[in-house]
């Protein structure tokens, strides 16, 4: 038993964080580091840089693209990754569709998706939540149903993340109302955004900003070949995606930017007349974060480590743990960045930010953009299966109640 | 990066489990409490007949040459059952003073005795005034001839009344709470001027009181540098957080089995009670805990050797606090998902409860290492 990373693990890291520091471009890094949330274009530029490289696709194997990493090293990637501090690359492509084409899609399928993916010539996002099936998934009811070559569907999508930047949408839709399980009668398919008959509409999040959105579906035709899997048996394909890559979803590395960030800037803020980073407790509140991130640490280095080993590919349960820990752990680092800012925070002064020319300064814009993180991550307990839902698989998995 | 066993550790691990599961039953552990010294000298016998006792000492003074994650492995199995045995009193605390700090002939003397069973050592640092502070140390040692002259009493000392040996911390030089002037001292129990009040503590282990007056100690019985004592007890007490840390991962795992069970078997309203959402989030949240001590009790046995000492301090720090809180949560929700049995001295879960209160306020509570590495924030 051995925490430590070995020389080649090191080396890789130090690799890594060269390749950053010389290829980040400083602009991006600067909003990053100011907390803005990665813009579309500025998520597009870096992933391009990586896939130069050869490292977007950090996950897929190398015959598809992919570095070929282990587990360990995917895992030392993104927290460098997120440490640069660089905008994550999509995990519509690079964790959720690339993995399932690889799995389950045909050739022509992979030679047309998985390249485009991994350089982000397409955008993609996930349709599966309705407004009637959130974490009861498989009561879905978007609709498809055969003519000729296509199927043709009919139904909506809600929370669809990034779905005004999106070129293409992967979607559960429902094959056979008449299955006797909910599960078997959803099928998987690709469905262009370009397509006659889809409307996207915003949701504005509570944090201001619109990630978020409404999907319907109106007769949107959808050729028989981009299914993936066979027909009816997409909830397969789901449980797969949803279980790929758990490993990544406890987002330490940002945790760890965002305590770093709020340390830096307690010291430009003021607490009972000396700086804000002599105060008692928010030092503890630091430590205190610290313990619960060293404790995350390990525990995902167990996760990764075993997965490392297994070679089955199937989650560790444990994931359910990271994924609770993670969000809980990343949601209060966002509000510590928040709160460093103390009023100065409570502005909502983003659009004047960003419109200033000659007038004087408003406030940090590191501040606003903490309150705005904060709030936006407000869903990080919701997505990816409420942590409510995670504790349900817990109970039943490990505690077999 | 890798989280395995070796083949030896494995065996290890199952042969100690092997031997307490024959052992530890909760009756037996009763019996074994009521016992003079409140444990078993047989099952001690039995410790050193399968080398535990030699466990972290080399080859060379009877030892099995083990490591941190040896130690720890033993420290998890006796927290399952509740052992009672001075274990980490005589072969973590002492038993690192000693590989840390002994000459030669100390350890040729002594290190031996322990692994044989023959010696219980008890480690006679705190004080009544210094609750937490490892440098506030009052009790003194004169130059008396080639020797040295102590005086002044010791607290909370575990096993401190069933021990054959102490050590035993004095100031040579230096004011309370002074870092520099603390000098380890070999005392043997028996001495003129040693008196000792034995108590239980309220997990049923064994303390004692310690009032040293006048005793005569030999200048060959000085642990290590005059003077230079505290970076040795800073050692012992890091060793001693590592070794609990693993201990209260054995005990909060004995607590979540047990809950489950209760969860599973305990039928109100015509059901299980597992059967409602908010007892089973709440195991579920048991077992985050859980999980979170462990990870936390590994990363103490990775870094209990660390040479870079403020490195070491760091990360022992953080695994106190993980831990005391992760065994705080399990312990008190182990106990109230219970209900009313989960009260009641008969039962188990309480006792286990009581071992983690008792853990978490050894070697600095939660609150003394949260402040340490507050103060420590850059």
């Amino acid at each position: 038993m051995d925490l430590r990373y070995t020389a080649e693990e090191l080396a890789f890291r130090d690799e890594l964080r060269a390749f950053f520091r010389d290829n980040l471009p400083g602009d991006i890094r600067e909003r990053m580091r100011l907390g803005h949330a990665p813009s579309k274009a500025d998520t597009v530029t870096w992933q391009r840089i990586l896939n130069r490289r050869g490292w977007a696709a950090y996950s897929w194997p190398k015959e598809y693209g992919g570095p070929g990493w282990t587990p360990v090293q995917r895992m030392i990637f993104l927290e460098e990754n997120q440490l640069a501090p660089a905008p994550e690359v999509s995990s519509f492509n690079i964790t959720m569709i690339g993995p399932v084409l690889v799995q389950f899609g045909t050739e022509e399928q992979k030679q047309r998706f998985l390249p485009r993916a991994a350089n982000i010539d397409d955008w993609w996002c996930q349709g599966f939540s309705e407004p009637g099936a959130g974490s009861d998934l498989a009561s879905l009811k978007t609709a498809a149903k055969r003519d000729g070559d296509d199927y043709v569907v009919n139904g909506q999508k809600i929370w669809t993340s990034t779905a005004h930047h999106a070129d293409w949408c992967f979607a559960l839709v429902r094959t056979n109302p008449q299955a006797k399980k909910r599960q078997e009668g959803i099928s998987f398919l690709l469905i262009d955004m370009k397509t006659p008959g889809i409307t996207v509409r915003p949701i504005i999040s509570i944090d201001g900003s619109h990630h978020l959105n409404e999907v319907f579906f109106d007769d949107v035709r959808v050729p028989m070949s981009l299914r993936v899997g066979e027909e009816n048996r997409g909830w397969d394909v789901a449980k797969f995606l949803l279980g790929h890559e758990r490993t990544g979803i406890a987002r330490l590395g940002k945790s760890k930017e965002r305590v770093k960030f709020a340390r830096e800037a307690a010291r430009e803020m003021r607490a009972n007349g000396k700086p804000l980073i002599e105060d008692p407790g928010f030092r503890q509140r630091v430590a205190q974060l610290g313990v619960d991130m060293k404790a995350l640490e390990i525990t995902q280095m167990r996760v990764v480590s075993a997965h490392d080993k297994s070679h089955d590919g199937k989650p560790d349960a444990l994931s359910s743990v990271l994924k609770v820990k993670g969000t809980e752990l990343l949601q209060a680092t966002t509000e510590l960045a928040m709160d460093v800012g103390g009023p100065l925070a409570m502005p909502d002064w983003a659009q004047e930010l960003a419109a200033l020319s000659n007038e004087p300064e408003l406030g940090p814009e590191w501040a606003t953009e903490a309150t705005r993180s904060y709030l936006f991550l407000r869903a990080a307990s919701i997505y990816g299966g409420t942590n409510e839902i995670q504790k349900n698989i817990l109970t039943k998995a490990v505690l077999g109640l | 990066m890798d989280f395995d066993l070796t083949e030896e550790q494995r065996l290890l691990r199952d042969s100690v489990e092997r031997l307490l599961a024959d052992h530890y039953g909760f009756d037996r552990r009763r019996s074994y409490l009521a016992e003079p010294n409140g444990w078993s000298r047989a099952l001690w016998s039995q410790y050193a007949e399968l080398g535990l006792l030699g466990l972290p000492f080399a080859e060379s003074y009877g030892g099995f040459g083990g490591g941190p994650i040896e130690v720890m492995l033993v420290m998890e199995a006796l927290g399952r059952v509740l052992a009672l045995e001075p274990y980490l009193a005589t072969v973590v605390l002492t038993g690192t003073a000693l590989r840390l700090a002994g000459s030669e002939a100390q350890k040729s003397r002594i290190l031996p005795q322990i692994a044989q069973g023959q010696m219980i050592l008890a480690f006679a640092h705190g004080e009544r005034q210094a609750r937490y502070d490892l440098t506030d140390v009052l009790t003194t040692a004169k130059p008396k001839g080639s020797g040295w002259l102590l005086d002044g009493a010791k607290s909370v000392v575990l096993h401190g009344a069933d021990a054959g040996r102490l050590v035993v911390s004095a100031r040579t030089s230096g004011e309370r709470d002074d870092p520099e002037g603390i000098t380890l001292f070999l005392v043997d129990a028996a001495a003129n001027g040693v008196a000792r009040r034995s108590y239980p503590m309220r997990d049923g282990t064994r303390a004692a009181e310690i009032s040293l007056s006048d005793v005569e100690v030999g200048s060959e019985d000085v642990l290590g540098e005059v003077g230079k004592g505290l970076p040795v007890i800073d050692r012992v007490v890091e060793a001693g957080i590592a070794a609990t840390a693993a201990e209260a991962v054995g005990a909060m795992e004995a607590m979540q089995a047990m809950t489950l069970e209760y969860l599973k078997t305990r039928q109100q309203f015509g059901r299980p009670i597992g059967e409602n959402q908010v007892l089973q989030h709440r195991a579920a949240e048991m077992l985050m805990e859980l999980e979170r001590g462990r990870s936390m009790a590994m990363l103490a046995a990775m870094m209990v050797e660390e040479p870079d000492a403020a490195e070491r301090a760091h990360n022992i720090a953080m695994v106190k606090v993980g831990v005391g809180q992760a065994s705080k949560f399990v312990s008190q929700n182990a106990v109230q998902l219970h209900g009313g049995i989960g009260m009641t001295e008969e039962y188990a879960v309480g006792h286990y409860f009581r071992r983690c209160m008792v853990i978490e306020h050894l070697f600095g509570d939660t609150a003394h290492h949260l402040s340490r590495l507050a103060d420590q924030v850059e």
